[in-house]
C-alpha cells in the first residue's frame, strides 16, 4: 500500500512532466517544406505540336528541394516539432511526397491542382495552405528545375508578410535563423526573424538518403489531399518551342589555333 | 494604356550598364519607360540619365537600399512605382526582388525573358532545353536576362527627380565574408574561364587563373571538378546545381559539356571550348572549338591574350 506522501510525490512528478512538455511545445517548430515534381534533369525534352510532351519522361523531386527537405529535417532535429511536405499538383505528384516521407518528413499534403498556374495563382494557393496549416518557417528550393524561376519563396513570403532570404547555402537554427547567402564580393551571414521563408541553394550539407524503414513507412503513408479553387492566371502559355539552333561554330585542330581564336574573340566577336 | 517602368540594376551601389538593355526591353513591351533607381544616395541616379529612351528618371532614395533585404526593397519600390508593367534584370537579386514586388501587388512575375515579340514573352524552361512563350492579360513584373537585348544607347538627357521612400527591413546582416580570392565571382563576371575534370588536378587551375587575370575574367568549374577536388569550391560551380551564368564569353576547358553543365552556361553570348576529344558534346555549342589538350592550347591562348591586352 502506498503512503500518502508517495502519492503527493507522484503528483508532483506528473506536474513537472506536464510542465516540461508544455515548455517543449512552445519551442517546437511547425516546419513546412515545399517540394515539386519535375522531369529528371537528364531527360530529353520533346515537343508534341507546340507544347512540351512530358508523357515519357521520368519525374523526380526538383534538385534544390532535396536541400530544402534536408534543412527542414535538421531544423526539426535542432528544435523538435514537425515537418510537413506540401506540393501543388495532380495525383501523379503523390510520388514526390512519398519520396519526402521516405527521407523523414512527418506529414505529406497535396493540393490537388493539375492545371498550369502563373506565379500569382500558385502563391495565392500556397499562402492560404501555409496559413491554414500554421507554420513558423517554410523551406523551398531556390528555383524549380522546370521553371528555373525562383519566384515562389520570395513571393509566398510577401503574401504572408514574412521575411525571406533566397539562395541560402547554410542555415543555423534558434529563435531566429542565421543563414549564409551570397552578397556582392562574397557571402553574408544574415539574421532572419521568424516567421520566414527560406529558399535553399546547394550548400555544403549532404542530403540524407531514404533508408529501408523510411521507404516502407512511405509506402503505407496517406497523402492528405486538399481541394482548391485556383485563381485565374493572367499569364497564359502561348507555345513551347525548342531553343533556337546555334549556327555551327568554327572548329580548329591543335593548340596553336588558340592564337587565331584569341584574335577572333577580339576582332569578330568583340568580347575581349 | 498602362505605364512601363524599368527598375535599374544596381551592382555594388552603382547603376549597372545592363540597365540600358532593360530600357530596350521596355520599349518592346509598350512605351518609353520611367526608370526608377533604388539608391541610398540620389547622386547614384545621375548615371541613368545618359541612357537613351527613358521618359523620366526617378531616384528612389532610402536607407533601405544600402543593403539588400527582399521585404524592405519590395516595400520601398512599391511605394514609388506607378501601376504598369515593370521590367528589371534577371540577376539573382533582382529576380528575388521582382517576385516579392509582384506578390505585393497581387500580380504575376515572368522571369528570365530572352525575347519580346508582339507583346509575347519568351523564357527558357527545363534549364534551357525548351523555350516557353507567354502572353499577359494584366500587369506583371518581367525580368530580362542580361546580354540579350541591345543597349538603348547613351545620348539620353533625362532629368532626375528624387523621391524619398521607405520600407521595413526584415533581416539583418551580421557579417560579410569576403571571398578568399579577389577574383570576380562567376555570377558577376562578363567573361568566365571554366575548368573541368580534364584539368587533371586542382593545381592546374592556376593556368585558368592566369588567363582570367589577363582579361579580367572569373574562374568557374564543372561539378566533376568541384566534387573531385576539395580545393575547387562549390561557389565556382556552373550548371544545374551550380550557378546560371550569362556572360559575353565562356571558355570551357576540359569540360565534356554534360546537359547539367550546359544548363548553367548555354545562353552565354560566345562559347569557346578546348577539349582533346573531338566528339565532346561541348563542341556542338561552341562558337570556337579547339580540339587539343589544354597543355597545348592554354599557353598559346595566354600569350596571345597577354599580347592583345598589353
Ligand atoms: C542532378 C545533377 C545535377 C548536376 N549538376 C551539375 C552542375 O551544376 N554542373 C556541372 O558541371 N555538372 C553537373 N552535373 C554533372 C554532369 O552530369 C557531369 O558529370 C559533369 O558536368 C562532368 O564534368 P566534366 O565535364 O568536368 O567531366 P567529364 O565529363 O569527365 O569530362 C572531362 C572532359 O575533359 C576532357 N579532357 C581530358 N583531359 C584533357 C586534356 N588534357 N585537355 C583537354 N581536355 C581534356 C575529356 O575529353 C572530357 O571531355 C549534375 C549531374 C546531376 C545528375
Ligand atoms: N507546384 C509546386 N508545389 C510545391 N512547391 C512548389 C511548386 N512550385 C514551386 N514550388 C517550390 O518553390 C521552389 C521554387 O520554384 P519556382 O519559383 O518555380 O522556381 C521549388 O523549388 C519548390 O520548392
Amino acid at each position: 500500500m502506498k503512503k500518502p506522501a508517495d502519492e503527493v510525490q507522484t503528483f508532483i512528478n506528473l506536474f513537472e512532466l506536464v510542465e516540461v512538455f508544455l515548455w517543449s511545445v512552445s519551442t517546437m517548430a511547425n516546419i513546412i517544406v515545399l517540394v515539386k515534381q519535375v522531369p529528371d534533369t537528364n531527360a530529353r525534352i520533346v515537343l508534341s505540336g507546340d507544347r512540351v510532351d512530358l508523357s515519357a519522361v521520368k519525374k523526380v523531386m526538383s534538385p534544390y528541394d532535396e536541400f530544402a527537405v534536408e534543412t527542414a529535417l535538421q531544423h526539426r532535429e535542432a528544435s523538435g516539432g514537425e515537418v510537413t511536405a506540401v506540393t501543388v499538383g495532380g495525383a501523379g505528384a503523390d510520388k514526390v511526397l512519398k519520396d519526402a516521407k521516405a527521407i523523414g518528413v512527418d506529414k505529406i499534403v497535396r493540393i490537388d491542382c493539375d492545371s498550369s498556374l502563373d506565379s500569382n495563382a500558385l502563391q495565392s494557393i500556397l499562402a492560404s495552405v501555409v496559413s491554414s496549416l500554421g507554420a513558423e518557417v517554410v523551406y523551398c528550393g531556390k528555383s524549380a528545375a522546370d521553371t528555373g524561376a525562383g519566384s515562389t519563396g520570395p513571393g509566398l513570403a510577401e503574401r504572408l508578410g514574412w521575411a525571406s532570404v533566397s539562395h541560402t547555402t547554410s542555415v543555423a537554427f534558434g529563435d531566429q535563423l542565421s543563414v549564409v547567402t551570397p552578397a556582392s564580393g562574397g557571402n553574408a551571414r544574415v539574421t532572419v526573424p521568424l516567421p520566414a521563408v527560406i529558399s535553399c541553394d546547394k550548400g555544403d550539407i549532404k542530403v540524407r538518403k531514404p533508408n529501408v524503414k523510411g521507404i516502407m513507412q512511405a509506402k503505407k503513408a496517406q497523402v492528405d489531399v486538399h481541394a482548391v479553387d485556383a485563381p485565374a492566371s493572367t499569364v497564359s502559355i502561348v507555345s513551347h518551342s525548342m531553343p533556337p539552333a546555334k549556327p555551327a561554330g568554327k572548329s580548329y585542330q591543335g593548340g596553336e589555333a588558340a592564337a587565331e581564336v584569341a584574335q577572333l574573340l577580339r576582332d569578330e566577336a568583340n568580347v575581349i | 494604356m498602362s505605364e512601363t517602368i524599368v527598375i535599374a540594376e544596381i551592382v555594388k551601389g552603382v547603376v549597372h550598364p545592363t540597365t540600358s538593355e532593360l530600357i530596350t526591353a521596355a520599349h518592346a513591351l509598350g512605351s518609353q519607360p520611367v526608370v526608377i533607381v533604388p539608391c541610398a544616395d540620389a547622386g547614384v541616379a545621375d548615371a541613368a540619365a545618359q541612357f537613351s529612351g527613358a521618359s523620366k528618371i526617378i531616384a528612389a532614395k532610402s536607407d533601405v537600399f544600402s543593403n539588400y533585404d527582399a521585404a524592405g526593397w519590395a516595400a520601398a519600390l512599391d511605394a514609388v512605382t506607378p501601376a504598369g508593367i515593370i521590367v528589371t534584370s534577371a540577376s539573382p537579386q533582382s529576380k528575388d526582388m521582382a517576385a516579392r514586388l509582384a506578390a505585393r501587388r497581387g500580380i504575376s512575375v515572368v522571369q528570365d525573358v530572352v525575347k519580346i515579340e508582339g507583346g509575347n514573352l519568351t523564357s527558357p524552361i527545363y534549364s534551357g532545353k525548351a523555350m516557353q512563350t507567354v502572353s499577359l492579360s494584366g500587369d506583371a513584373v518581367v525580368t530580362v536576362r542580361p546580354n540579350v537585348f541591345d543597349a538603348s544607347g547613351n545620348d539620353g538627357s533625362g532629368e532626375v527627380s528624387v523621391v524619398d521612400t521607405t520600407g521595413n527591413v526584415a533581416t539583418a546582416v551580421q557579417e560579410f565574408m569576403a571571398r578568399a580570392s579577389s577574383r570576380l565571382d562567376v555570377a558577376e563576371a562578363n567573361i568566365i574561364v571554366s575548368g573541368g575534370r580534364g584539368m587533371g588536378s586542382p593545381a592546374n587551375f592556376s593556368h585558368l587563373e592566369a588567363i582570367a587575370d589577363t582579361i579580367g575574367a572569373a574562374v568557374g568549374a564543372s561539378r566533376a571538378a568541384v566534387d573531385t577536388w576539395d580545393d575547387i569550391p562549390h561557389s565556382m560551380q556552373v550548371g544545374q546545381t551550380g550557378k546560371t551564368v550569362n556572360p559575353n564569353l565562356y571558355i570551357a576547358v576540359g569540360i565534356s559539356g554534360a546537359i547539367q553543365h550546359l544548363a548553367g552556361m548555354r545562353s552565354s553570348k560566345y562559347i569557346v571550348a578546348i577539349n582533346k576529344d573531338a566528339d565532346a558534346p561541348i563542341f556542338q555549342h561552341a562558337d570556337y572549338g579547339i580540339v587539343a589538350t589544354w597543355e597545348e592550347a592554354l599557353p598559346v591562348l595566354q600569350s596571345s591574350l597577354a599580347a592583345m591586352m598589353a
